[in-house]
């Protein structure tokens, strides 16, 4: 797997997920052992005052995290991946991910590149601003 | 939700769970984010690739049972997460046994949009059977509401 040289300013992404649905709530609940009821009974979300079920903001997370991965490919290593949630998204929303790298530098074998990352709905609210550190082989 | 509940469970830690990292769970999870990655569930591309196992998402680490903070009990139903952060030292791949806590690293007030609110900060990790840090993670919750109810 070849890649290319990153410089700071570089894009990253998009990556488009197919629109979240209440079977996929449901699936990320079980898979991720995540039962709180907010994100999968509309009545206790209403009641809760969430104006309806919220996606899960790890779900969200993990969205931007197959951002980073596809990025980086197989021959590189995420070192570090943070997040703020900072909107909500509901079932049928559609989230882009995308980011762009803010420092890169080479140690050794390696590049090291850290870049912020985000995503966003649809009518183009960010929902998670984030940042994350990796390595990739030298181009 | 009254501050007081948690000031004295400030660095208090649980005790390490054994957690064992299944590949049937990976895939589960993968399929749960949508993440078609044959390193999550291809065993053959796996264990040509440079990791020689089915290896795990970069959020996977969130499934583990970290154990319970002694005597903090409160109920959950309704938190909302406000942050996340993981520091990778290794790769979670499956058939990995790792041993895992957590512990409340700070607890305060805060006033938000929607009225106070309570930020609870944990800090989690996974450690491996030679003794070795995996990872790290730092979960910021958040209470809504109005504070003083205990």
């Amino acid at each position: 797997m070849s890649s290319k040289r990153m410089q700071v300013g570089d894009e990253i992404g998009p990556l488009v997920k197919p629109a979240v649905s209440n079977t996929q709530l449901v699936m990320y609940s079980g898979a991720s052992g995540d039962y709180n009821p907010i994100h999968t009974v509309e009545e206790f979300a209403q009641q809760a005052g969430l104006g309806g079920v919220i996606v899960h903001g790890m779900l969200t997370m993990a969205f931007v995290g197959q951002l980073l991965t596809d990025t980086i490919g197989n021959d590189g290593d995420l070192l570090t991946f943070g997040a703020r949630f900072t909107g909500m998204v509901r079932p049928g929303d559609v989230i882009t991910c995308a980011g762009r790298v803010i420092e890169a530098g080479v140690d050794g074998e390696k590049q090291v590149v850290t870049c912020e990352v985000w995503a966003s709905t649809q009518k183009g609210d960010q929902v998670v601003i984030g940042q994350a550190k990796y390595t990739m082989p030298v181009a | 939700m009254s501050l007081d509940l948690f000031q004295p469970f400030i660095g208090v830690e649980s005790v390490p769970v054994k957690n064992e990292v299944e590949k049937g769970a990976i895939k589960k999870f993968a399929d749960a984010i949508g993440d078609a990655n044959p390193l999550y569930r291809d065993e053959e591309y796996a264990k040509a690739s440079r990791y020689g196992r089915i290896i795990a998402p970069p959020t996977f680490s969130r499934t583990f049972d970290y154990g319970e903070i002694p005597g903090l009990r409160f109920n959950r139903e309704g938190l909302i997460h406000g942050e996340q952060h993981f520091e990778y030292r290794q790769p979670i791949g499956a058939g990995d046994v790792l041993y895992c806590s957590t512990k409340l690293a700070d607890a305060y007030l805060k006033e938000g949009k929607l009225g106070q609110m309570t930020f609870l900060v944990y800090e989690q990790k996974g450690v491996n059977e030679s003794g070795e840090t995996v990872f790290i993670a730092r979960s910021t919750v958040i209470y809504r509401g109005k504070g003083g109810r205990s």
